[in-house]
């Protein structure tokens, strides 16, 4: 495997860690929010959730890149103070997050779910606040399903394409994914290469699957 | 994902029942259009796009034949040939690309010729007021965007000029990728990069700001020419029907009005790779 193929993997699975550290927080509190609490609005905050999941990657791209773009204010602002997301590898990381967190917040969600309420009434009759029974109760136990979202948004965040092209493009070197150079790769010509990264995220798909699979299997209840 | 509450389990059914009708009436109506017959397509480089859509507008007008431009980078247009796709005229923006789909043997003998040709710019967005070619070749620049250097004609021209002129080392990093020229030229309209290298045709019909236009007669080694060819396949003889239209005076005015250059000799079929065939 050539030292271009390793770098292009070692690359992509980086950004997809960092997106998946950085989505579990607002994952974890939306799909906590979505699986106890009742308000005007729900369905709409669970449609828009969900939305990235259905709407097509380069759509959500393009808004993207709309929206860190130099023309909006946005975009003006980050670059005010010297941060530039569009073509780097904050765009990756970006397109990553926002493409996997639909599949996070729905995995927490359901894992949250599974939980049993009256744990958590129990606790505050014993005198736990809100906070105290999330941390303690409430994502302890719903830790398998939280688990199975990571994975999930990490696998699906190592394959990520149509957002990452548009909002981070294919530079070389700087922003070019396993997704986004065998992509290029076959573009160029060079389809031998690009033959050996798609070893490498068959490779990577098949750990990350057979993972979430053991998850899922182990993660009933007890 | 498993519910055990039987309430949200139980709207989530319904509204799978929902979706998959939804789907179903969709894909009901949508049947007629998706079963209409091709006609001729053409697949064209991305720099013609705007000429062969007006000029395909004339032809049909004039012989009632519609012609279907597929228009991209010509490389990702070429590759797709040479696959087997469907594409009766085949118009490249550069030699190379031509030639692979030549040597795949999908181009109809004796049919290919050097329609048009073209120069380079370099353009940054408008609201950009005080950029310097000079600049750019010192590599004070934090995004150029061009085609793909390895394979978007453009890019390989772009890249061509950049070494000619010894900057590619110093500018190579900064590169943006592309993967046809004009979505070089919509990420410069847009400000997203600092400047880019399109053709001078796409310059002039878009917001964008000339910095630098590569004559011919200043850059001899920027050939940039449009060969066309019939490729092999049901729609031969509509192709050669409409590559006679493209080389008559109609769609000659329109190739002048958008600024293309006539190749010296423009009905003399191009041999293979410079040589000389018998």
């Amino acid at each position: 495997m050539s030292a271009e193929t390793w770098a292009i993997a070692r690359f992509t699975v980086l950004m997809a860690s960092l997106a998946t550290m950085l989505v579990l927080p607002p994952a974890i509190a939306v799909g906590w929010v979505l699986a106890r609490k009742q308000f005007p609005g729900k369905t709409l905050l669970e449609t828009v959730v969900s939305l990235p999941l259905v709407l097509p990657p380069v759509a959500t791209g393009l808004l993207l890149l709309w929206f860190f773009g130099r023309r909006s204010p946005v975009g003006q602002a980050l670059d005010s103070i010297g941060i530039e997301v569009i073509f780097t590898w904050k765009a990756v990381v970006l397109s990553m997050m926002v493409i996997s967190f639909p599949l996070v917040a729905r995995s927490v969600r359901a894992g949250i779910e599974q939980v049993d309420r009256r744990y958590e009434q129990i606790a505050a009759t014993l005198g736990a606040g809100s906070f105290c029974i999330l941390r303690t109760i409430t994502l302890p136990l719903a830790s398998k399903g939280i688990a199975a979202g990571a994975v999930l948004g990490f696998s699906r965040a190592l394959g990520e394409f149509g957002a990452t092209i548009m909002v981070a493009g294919a530079i070389p070197g700087r922003t070019r994914t396993i997704a986004v150079g065998i992509y290029t790769l076959v573009e160029t010509g060079r389809e031998e290469a690009a033959w050996s990264l798609v070893l490498v995220s068959a490779v990577l798909a098949f750990g990350a699957i057979y993972i979430s699979n053991r998850l899922v299997t182990q993660g009933g209840r007890a | 994902m498993i519910n055990q509450t039987p309430r949200p389990g139980a709207h989530r059914t319904k509204l799978m029942q929902r979706m998959i009708a939804f789907v179903t009436v969709l894909a009901a109506v949508s049947t007629p259009v998706v079963a209409q017959p091709p006609g001729l397509v053409v697949s064209v480089a991305a720099s013609v796009y705007d000429a062969l859509e007006e000029i395909a507008g004339l032809y049909r007008s004039t012989t009632g034949v519609s012609v279907a431009v597929n228009a991209g980078g010509s490389n990702t247009l070429a590759r797709q040939i040479v696959e087997g796709a469907k594409a009766g005229l085949f118009i490249s923006a550069d030699e190379t690309q031509m030639d692979a789909v030549e040597k795949a043997g999908r181009i109809v003998p004796g049919t290919r010729t050097r329609l048009l040709t073209n120069e380079l710019a370099v353009v940054v967005p408008q609201s950009t007021k005080d950029f310097t070619l000079a600049r750019l070749l010192e590599g004070r620049i934090a995004r150029l965007a061009m085609g793909e250097p390895g394979a978007v004609p453009a890019g390989v021209y772009g890249r061509r000029w950049l070494e000619h002129e010894g900057a590619w080392a110093r500018v190579e990093s900064k590169v943006v990728p592309f993967p046809t020229v004009r979505a070089v030229l919509s990420a410069v309209e847009n400000g997203r990069v600092d400047a880019g290298i399109v053709y001078r045709t796409d310059a002039t019909t878009s917001a964008v700001r000339v910095i630098a236009s590569l004559s011919r007669k200043d850059h001899p080694y920027l050939d940039i020419a449009y060969p066309a060819a019939v490729i092999v396949g049901p729609s031969e003889k509509d192709a050669r029907r409409f590559l006679e239209f493209l080389k008559g005076p109609a769609a000659r005015a329109v190739f002048d009005k958008r600024g293309f250059g006539r190749p010296p000799v423009l009905s003399e079929p191009k041999p293979l790779l410079g040589r000389v065939e018998g």
